[in-house]
């Protein structure tokens, strides 16, 4: 699918802020908001544009009761249909956030989340490694986030700069 | 209180820059929205700070040469014929700076005899006359103009010219006004140099800021590279300011001239600092690429917005400044800043700061969050419907 330069500016500026006033994303980009809104159109239907998603910092939040775990999983791929079967299998599970392909000495990543250790161990030992094709899983559960799609969790934006200068 | 006749008389005659005035007075204030600010809103990339701890560690801490470190003055260099076509001998056309600002000063101290003219395109940054006065020079004016854009024309040149002309300064891309001066219009303003053996002093501090038009160099105009002095640095492009760190490239003979005015009032660069530099060129390029595509959303931003509240602005083609014009307002530049920055706490800068010519516009720098902006545009839309 090829983009044009004005659609690939779009998505650069919406990347990291999806609620930006379409006016302003056209004067930002020299398109009228129309065109904006045409091209914000074509490309969540084409599901380049997938989903409008919000970062939330869930450590901050007493309520929250959750973990997460990233676990690498060891499979053997499928005759004609490759890894896409097993992944299939996997990423339905309500509980598995992502599943990627990777290089590299395992073959699929299965980020998952649950409300306890307990319930994701159960997952895996239940669910995950007794799928056919799984041959092992390990099981990495992530103990503090610093930084998540490119945003400094505890950073206060602060503008250290002088008012006003040459 | 002193006696009077303890400070110079060249100094007790230089005017106080009019920016001092406005930081005073917002720098006290809550709440206030600043396009103000003359410098990038990036924080040096981590790998150029990264490099500059690692240089502590290893005990870096001595005096580099006097032009500064050699490896440094090659990557230079190699940058300036890379990006800008324009070829320099690290070894003896290039000198290390204490930003830009020291290298304006050296320059035109190593060509300046008493009494000649310098010739100041303004609005301009508030030092260069100063400059050429503290150089034992005669600041002369040219005024551009708002229906040019601001481009210096050729024929203003040619006015502006006497027998003791010695050198102009340009800058372009320009503060305060964002003009970028192409390569058409730099040839027609070689012309008149070359015509009248005019030395040129180029403050191309903004080079890697050009939005529209790919940034010509007057260096590389066709018989120029012998008289120009140009004057360049990591502040803006890099995002380095408070490093201060530039570097001028000049013909051997006047590099030299440079070089002894320097050794002798500087020594060198800091040294932390140009190994932080020296990163910036071997891998800093494609942050400089990131921000030069962040500013110019912004300035896209911030110019149709100023038009559509009926602020008429031209289309700033480099830097990052937005230079509208308010003279609709019926106010001067003074008051409209002023009362801006009371009633709606936006600070920006009166253009007459940057010289007579700037009056009747406010520079408005648009290095700041795009929240900011969106702020600071609501405010001013308020301060100008309060003031019809």
């Amino acid at each position: 699918m090829h983009l044009n330069e004005k659609e690939l500016e779009i998505l650069s500026i919406i990347e990291t802020n999806s609620r930006i006033d379409h006016g302003d994303l056209g004067k930002m980009t020299d398109q009228s908001t129309d065109e904006i809104e045409t091209a914000l159109k074509k490309m969540e239907d084409m599901r380049v544009i997938v989903r409008y998603a919000t970062v939330i910092n869930w450590a901050k939040v007493d309520e929250y009761e959750g973990v997460t775990a990233m676990i690498d999983v060891k499979v053997t791929p499928k005759r004609g249909v490759g890894f896409d079967d097993v992944a299939q299998r996997i990423y339905r599970f309500k509980e598995v956030e992502s599943v990627y392909l990777m290089s590299g000495v395992y073959d699929l990543s299965v980020v998952v989340r649950g409300r306890s250790m307990n319930e994701v161990a159960r997952f895996v030992s239940e669910k995950l490694s007794t799928l056919d094709s799984v041959i092992s899983t390990t099981t990495h559960f992530i103990l503090k986030k610093y930084k998540h799609d490119g945003t400094i969790f505890d950073q206060v934006e602060e503008d250290k700069r002088i008012v006003v200068s040459p | 209180m002193i006696k009077t006749g303890y400070i110079s008389k060249t100094i007790t005659d230089l005017k106080p820059s009019g920016i001092r005035r406005f930081f005073d007075l917002a720098a006290n204030m809550e709440g206030v929205v600043s396009l103000g600010v003359g410098e990038p809103d990036f924080v040096t990339s981590w790998s150029i700070r990264e490099a500059a701890i690692a240089s502590l560690e290893e005990g870096r801490t001595s005096y580099t040469a006097n032009a500064g470190l050699l490896e440094l003055r090659e990557e230079i260099s190699r940058y300036m014929d890379k990006e800008f076509r324009v070829p320099y001998h690290p070894e003896n056309q290039i000198i290390v700076t204490v930003g830009a600002s020291q290298a304006l000063d050296i320059a035109l101290r190593a060509i300046v005899n008493p009494g000649e003219e310098v010739l100041v395109v303004e609005p301009c940054f508030v030092s260069y006359a100063p400059l050429v006065s503290m150089a034992g020079g005669v600041p002369k004016t040219i005024h551009t103009l708002k229906e040019n854009d601001f481009k210096l024309m050729p024929e203003e040149l040619e006015a502006a010219i006497t027998a003791q002309t010695k050198a102009i300064m340009i800058c372009s891309p320009n503060n305060p006004t964002g003009t970028q001066l192409g390569k058409e219009e730099l040839i027609h303003i070689a012309e008149v140099i070359k015509k009248h053996d005019l030395l040129v002093i180029a403050d191309e501090i903004y080079a890697e800021l050009a939005y529209d038009e790919e940034f010509t160099s007057i260096a590389a105009i066709d018989g120029m590279i012998d008289r120009t002095i140009l004057i360049n640095g990591f502040s803006k492009g890099f995002a380095m300011t408070g490093w201060r760190l530039g570097f001028v490239c000049a013909p051997k003979e006047i590099s030299e001239a440079m070089l002894k005015i320097h050794q002798y009032t500087m020594m060198c660069a800091s040294t932390i600092a140009q190994y932080a530099a020296l990163e910036a060129l071997k891998n800093g390029m494609p942050d400089v690429e990131e921000m030069r595509r962040s500013y110019l959303r912004r300035r896209n931003y911030i110019v149709k917005s100023f038009n559509e509240i009926g602020l008429e602005c031209h289309n700033p083609g480099g830097a990052f400044y937005a230079f509208p014009s308010i003279a609709k307002t019926g106010l001067t530049s003074q008051q409209f800043a002023e009362q801006l920055l009371l009633e709606e706490r936006v600070a920006v800068v009166p253009g007459d700061v940057f010289g007579d010519s700037g009056e009747g516009h406010i520079r408005c720098s648009y290095a700041s969050s795009l929240e900011q902006l969106q702020e600071a545009i609501k405010r001013i839309e308020r301060f100008l419907i309060k003031k019809k």
